[in-house]
């Protein structure tokens, strides 16, 4: 083998994989949004929907914003009424897997906000998954305490579940 | 099974019915006896003013608990009790919705005022001393507790118990629970019963 094969070889091994990726695109990230904060708040949650086209498992694992300090996974546990958030290590996407992250479930806590979430602005936030790396994705933000990303405000939006 | 065996299971199956009638007879809203939930206390509004329970008896009450650096849970019930009142019409004027914090450490007067405003004008939010809270918290059977986060603010969240309580005028005694998965929708129609039949 010549040298310059030898190179070839090495460097298409190198590039194939990434080729690959990119043309499968197993996550998506979709419906990004975020409940407006009040003012002088330094807290909030952004909710989004994670889908897994790939054949392989993978995890979601972390989360940062410009809009705050620190951006975590979080999850809300209801016990017998008791609402705890706790921190998440990561959130499992299994092949073919469409999670939503939403009010009372998982959520990105962002925390430090240097400015309050003004309600029909927007903001970037990417995430990191394990195996497909970060994926940027932008936020609307929807009114404080809307129950989805096209909750815009007046009337709540939940008139017709009962 | 012998016969003073079964006497025995007679006997005890009596007195844990007994027990479960005296249980629940305290639930029951408008019973004879002294409301298990909801009690005095003694609150400072986001005017600086102090508040009691016998502040707001004029009206229908509803009683809420937890705190503003709450993103999940808090938002979801303040929105649901906003969208009541909008549902409510000119009839939410005999309602008043109290937002009490479990976290007087950061929630100031000046923060819960600011923060109930973002949901509606007509919220009220009270917090107080420690001590105070923990008073109107067991009023209330209220849970709650400081769970250590160490990228939260200050180092942790809180737990708390998430339930919406009503309060009828007058004598201020509690008469239904809703939860943040009651809609706005459910909240208004159940608070137009209560009015109309009042």
């Amino acid at each position: 083998m010549t040298r310059m094969m030898m190179l070839t070889v090495a460097a298409l091994a190198f590039i194939a994989p990434a080729v690959a990726q990119t043309a499968t695109a197993p996550i998506a990230v979709s419906d990004a949004w975020a409940r407006a904060t009040p003012k002088g708040a330094t807290t909030g949650a952004a909710y989004v929907t994670v889908s897994n086209h790939g054949a392989g498992a993978d995890r979601l694992v972390g989360a940062s914003t410009p809009v705050a300090d620190k951006a975590q996974l979080h999850t809300m546990i209801d016990d017998n009424g008791v609402m705890k958030m706790r921190p998440v290590a990561g959130i499992e996407l299994t092949p073919g897997a469409k999670v939503a992250l939403k009010p009372g479930g998982y959520h990105v806590m962002l925390m430090g906000l240097k400015q309050p979430l003004a309600a029909g602005q927007s903001f970037p936030l990417t995430l990191t998954f394990e195996k497909a790396g970060t994926i940027e994705t932008t936020v609307k933000i929807a009114k404080a305490g809307a129950m989805s990303g096209t909750d815009m405000g007046g009337m709540n939006m939940d008139m017709g579940k009962h | 099974m012998n016969p003073r065996n079964s006497l025995l299971v007679g006997l005890v199956t009596f007195l844990v019915l007994i027990g479960m009638l005296l249980y629940f007879e305290e639930f029951t809203p408008g019973g004879g006896t002294i409301p298990a939930i909801g009690g005095p206390f003694s609150l400072e509004a986001s005017d600086g003013s102090t508040v009691t329970d016998a502040t707001y008896r004029d009206k229908w009450q509803l009683i809420y608990f937890g705190y503003t650096l709450c993103p999940d849970a808090c938002p979801t019930a303040l929105n649901e009790i906003a969208g009541a009142l909008e549902v409510l019409g000119p009839l939410a004027a005999k309602v008043q919705p109290i937002f009490i914090t479990v976290d007087p450490q950061r929630d100031t007067a000046k923060v819960m005022g600011d923060y109930v405003k973002a949901f509606d004008p007509r919220i009220v939010g009270l917090t107080g001393t420690p001590d105070q809270i923990a008073a109107a918290a067991r009023e209330f059977r209220v849970y709650y507790a400081k769970a250590p986060d160490k990228d939260a603010p200050d180092g942790y969240l809180m737990d708390h118990s998430s339930i919406i309580y009503v309060m009828r005028p007058g004598d201020g005694r509690f008469v239904a629970t809703f939860t943040q998965e009651t809609t706005s929708a459910q909240m208004a129609e159940r608070l137009r019963k209560f009015i109309a039949n009042s």
